[in-house]
């Protein structure tokens, strides 16, 4: 059963698309991510969800509910049962820890006795159930975002809709409430849709990655199939900055392999049974220096600690710069080498 | 170098700034004489005031027992009683506004905001000659009121309702500018939030909007309630005609009418007021340090929709506006044009008359208006270089002691003006030690009022455009090897031209319009513009009176006008009127 479900959903700003068509099912339980750059439209499909804007185009339901449809219907985002989790964790001031969480348990008319036990219970869940009567200046920011957490799963949402919720933390805060969110989300089996440009994160998270660009959905698949099967050279790049390529030749082989020509060197692909370009997507550990291969010059040589990635410059396009990992010592700036390409994925389409 | 040879390392030529007195001495002269200024100017008043209330005077009674009489308590109570009700109206006003245009989705905002505004421009005097005139004798207005509440042969504005309905008016922006501040800086996802939890609009505007802005709210009410204390303006033409006598009135009196001898006496009351509005401004601060943080960042000012009712609310405002501010005005400005009162203004009866009479033929008020601007002027210049000297001292160099200065600063501003006028008598009456010659009775006790009640004006937006400023470039004028003063003036002066000229401008306008300070301190033949209202007005010379004022409020919108000009580009909220 989907828990969310756009169907070719649309938002224009003026005449700037922010969102275009996008067809997305959320299935009960999933946790998808929401990623690409800043400006791509992930927000806004996120404040679609939450109905703090109506499509132009194209319907969204939430569990069998149908909540918008453009130009006819749009229920506003106090009756949709979402929970939100913002950047900036947006507790009222003004409210203690424990008034926060409960706020939404009041609007819906919970008794008291029950409403403070779903309280506690939430704090707990989040670790905090001794700050329940801190005020939120009081907290740090992890601390702070947790209880944000705390409010928006007290009242049980049917989907919990995140908005870059790690941002504004520091690097080691961030890793702990990673890990806190996955736990959670095992644990709740709570539907999660969440918005991030950092692309570790949406990795390391989510069971499904949506990647928007220009408001145009680019792929939407599980992590390592986004990472070795890009859709597009969006996607490639993006993800992993992948190496785009041009082909000379691409021939389709045996079922899932191709054979091609790169400047002049014959290669093998990966491919999907239909669709092809003339490009490839290539990754650092995909490539090899070798006896035979593509003539290029170390250009740079990167130390990573467990690797070092060479940058070569292509004899044969002075403007092309593939990296390659490499885990001997590095050939001297300057030198000759031979690529090998031992795995590289063709792109589906031309975009 | 000029020839770009590079030269041999023994060639260079190192010029050794002249170090000890001579760098520091141009910093010394310059610091020194503004702190003179200030402590002669602001400080040296105020503590005079506080050591004449509290100690005997010369035949040994405590001036503070002479507050114990009948007259006092009761214009005490009244000072109490119009601030409060005054602050309440101006609650419901500003605040009621400041919501409207802050929460909603109402349109023309800011036109509506500048309407609201427009009390900040106009003097008390005037609003109150104003509303004097729009419910005079033989006014349309006056006609409905006479009907629906029965012929009345006072004037239904004088006396204490009056008085807290205009005052109200008056300081009703003071309220909406906190309002509408606490309202733009309000976090919209704290709303979407409350939203996403389930809070209908509603439930959002009384759980969550108006709880975050009670801080403001309360705030601009201490600052209401403080100006309506110390405001002279309104009860003068209003309170003294009703006999409704409070604080500011009673000194004024008592000074008009018994001369310096009272001082001590005028004092004691002065410091009253002086407590009065002191407590108001702590709790105001206190209120503010105590309000929750907000965090900022993500995008601010929420809306909340008015849906169907939007138009019938838009009208309701327009008109509500517009018969509050425009109309008045427009009343003001037709008495000034029938030649007597109770005419009836039309094209028979129009006339120019009372405006060729105070700009031609009556000398007091051509004296007047060379005054006001002649004093403005001054009071714009000194105020806009002596803040010059205590915002760089204080901001850029981090001087302690400029720092302290620029508090002191704000102390004659704070005060009521009254107030201040009885302490600059009390240090100026006096023959001046070496010359020998007293400020009191001349025009420069005007300046030097006008300039210690004055500077914070000037003084506050070159504060801030200091603290903004890149503290880089003053250090690397430093290793160039520029001295202090020169520094200021070739570096820093520059960059600070619109901020100076915007606050200088707020002075001229805002001591162009003077009406408390003046009314102690004005002698014959140095009339002030603010003065020359009341008194026409006072004496019967009606259509005279609402000349004056409506050339006064033609000029101030002129002058605010190209305040702004010269604004447009500096941080908002550097002009009142430009939040």
């Amino acid at each position: 059963m989907d828990a969310v479900s756009l169907k070719s959903v649309s938002k224009h700003y003026g005449d700037k698309p922010a969102v275009a068509e996008v067809d997305l099912d959320v299935m009960v339980g999933e946790f998808v991510a929401l990623l690409g750059p800043s400006g791509c439209g992930k927000t806004t499909l996120l404040r679609l969800l939450a109905g703090f804007e109506t499509p132009d185009a194209g319907t969204i339901s939430i569990g069998v509910r149908e909540v918008a449809r453009a130009g006819a219907l749009a229920v506003p985002p106090e009756q949709r049962g979402v929970g939100m989790v913002f950047q900036s964790h947006a507790l009222w001031p003004h409210m203690t820890v424990g008034e926060n969480v409960e706020y939404a348990l009041k609007i819906r008319k919970i008794p008291g006795p029950e409403r403070r036990k779903m309280v506690e219970r939430a704090l707990d869940t989040v670790g905090l159930g001794e700050r329940r009567d801190s005020q939120p200046d009081q907290l740090s920011g992890g601390q702070r975002q947790r209880v944000a957490l705390a409010r928006c799963l007290a009242m049980e949402p049917s989907v919990v809709l995140m908005d870059e919720p790690l941002a504004s933390l520091d690097v080691h805060l961030r890793e702990s409430l990673q890990a806190e969110f996955h736990r959670l989300h095992r644990q709740l089996g709570a539907t999660i849709v969440y918005v991030t440009h950092d692309q570790s994160e949406a990795m390391a998270l989510a069971d499904r990655v949506a990647v928007l660009d220009h408001g145009r959905l680019q792929q939407v698949a599980p992590p390592r199939g986004l990472y070795a099967e890009p859709a597009t050279a969006m996607v490639a790049d993006f993800v992993g900055r992948g190496m785009v390529v041009p082909l000379d030749t691409a021939v389709p082989g045996r079922a899932g392999s191709v054979e091609a020509q790169l400047w002049g060197e014959t290669i093998h692909l990966r491919s999907m049974r239909s669709g092809a370009s003339m490009r490839a997507c290539l990754r650092p550990e995909g490539l090899s220096l070798g006896e035979t291969g593509i003539a290029a010059k170390v250009d740079r040589a990167v130390f990573e600690g467990a690797a070092t990635i060479l940058h070569c410059r292509v004899d044969r396009a002075p403007d092309v710069l593939l990296r390659v990992l490499h885990r001997a010592a590095p050939p001297a700036e300057g030198s000759p080498v031979k690529i090998a390409i031992g795995d590289g994925w063709l792109l589906p389409t031309a975009a | 170098m000029t020839n770009g040879a590079v030269p041999k390392a023994s060639a260079v030529r190192v010029t050794v700034p002249r170090l000890g007195l001579s760098s520091r001495g141009g910093d010394r002269l310059l610091a020194g004489a503004a702190t003179a200024l200030v402590i002669v100017f602001c400080l040296l008043p105020m503590l005079r005031l506080l050591m004449e209330a509290v100690l005997p005077s010369a035949d040994g009674s405590l001036p503070l027992e002479s507050l114990n009489s009948r007259s006092v308590f009761r214009a005490g109570t009244n000072t109490l009683v119009s601030s409060f009700a005054s602050t309440v109206i101006s609650t419901l006003l500003g605040g009621g506004f400041a919501l409207l245009i802050g929460l909603t989705d109402i349109r023309r905002k800011s036109l509506l905001t500048l309407l609201c505004l427009l009390p900040l421009l106009i003097p008390s005097q005037i609003t109150a000659l104003a509303w004097i005139k729009m419910l005079d004798v033989g006014t349309p207005a006056r006609a409905v009121i006479d009907v629906v509440f029965g012929t009345e042969s006072n004037h239904p504005l004088y006396g204490g309702g009056g008085v807290s309905f205009v005052m109200g008016l008056e300081h009703a922006p003071l309220i909406f500018l906190a309002i509408a501040a606490a309202c733009r800086a309000l976090p919209c996802d704290l709303v979407e939030a409350a939203r996403a939890a389930g809070a209908s609009h509603r439930r959002v505007l009384f759980t969550i909007i108006l709880p975050l802005l009670k801080p403001a709210l309360l705030a601009g009410g201490a600052l209401a309630f403080v100006s309506a204390i110390g405001n002279f303006g309104v009860p003068a033409l209003l309170g003294i005609p009703g006999r409704f006598s409070v604080l500011t009135t009673l000194i004024y009196q008592r000074l008009n009418g018994f001369g310096p001898s009272v001082l001590g006496e005028t004092a004691a009351l002065g410091l009253i007021l002086a407590l009065l509005a002191a407590i108001g401004l702590i709790w105001q601060r206190w209120v503010i340090r105590r309000a929750p943080a907000l965090r900022t960042g993500g995008p601010t000012g929420p809306i909340l929709p008015l849906g169907t009712a939007r138009p019938f609310i838009e009208l309701a405002a327009w008109l509500l506006l517009l018969l509050l501010t425009v109309v008045p005005l427009a009343a003001l400005v037709g008495a000034a044009l029938i030649p007597a009162l109770g005419v009836p203004l039309t094209f028979e009866t129009v006339t120019l008359e009372n405006f060729i009479y105070v700009l031609t033929q009556y000398q007091p008020t051509q004296r007047a208006f060379l005054n006001s601007t002649l004093l403005s002027a001054g009071a714009a210049i000194v105020t806009a270089a002596l803040g010059l000297v205590l915002a760089y001292y204080g901001e850029l160099r981090r001087w302690a002691w400029m720092r302290a200065l620029d508090a002191v600063a704000d102390a004659p501003y704070a005060v009521p003006g009254i107030v201040l006028a009885i302490a600059e008598i009390l240090v100026f009456l006096k023959p001046l030690p070496l010359l020998g010659v007293s400020l009191y009775g001349t025009a420069w006790i005007l300046l030097v009022a006008y300039v210690a009640r004055f500077l914070t004006l000037a003084l506050r937006p070159l504060a801030a455009a200091m603290k903004q400023m890149d503290p880089t470039m003053e250090e690397a004028a430093r290793l160039a090897g520029a001295s202090g003063p020169r520094r200021l003036f070739s570096i820093i002066l520059p960059g600070l031209r619109a901020s100076i000229m915007s606050g200088a401008l707020l002075v001229f306008l805002t001591a162009f319009n003077e009406l408390t300070v003046s009314a102690l301190l004005w002698s014959r033949g140095h009339e002030t513009l603010g003065v020359m209202v009341f008194s026409l007005q006072s004496e019967g010379a009606a259509g005279a009176a609402a000349a004056v004022a409506s050339i006064t409020v033609v000029v101030t919108l002129a002058v605010a006008g190209i305040a702004t000009l010269f604004a447009r580009r500096l941080p908002k909220g550097t002009l009142p009127w430009m939040p």
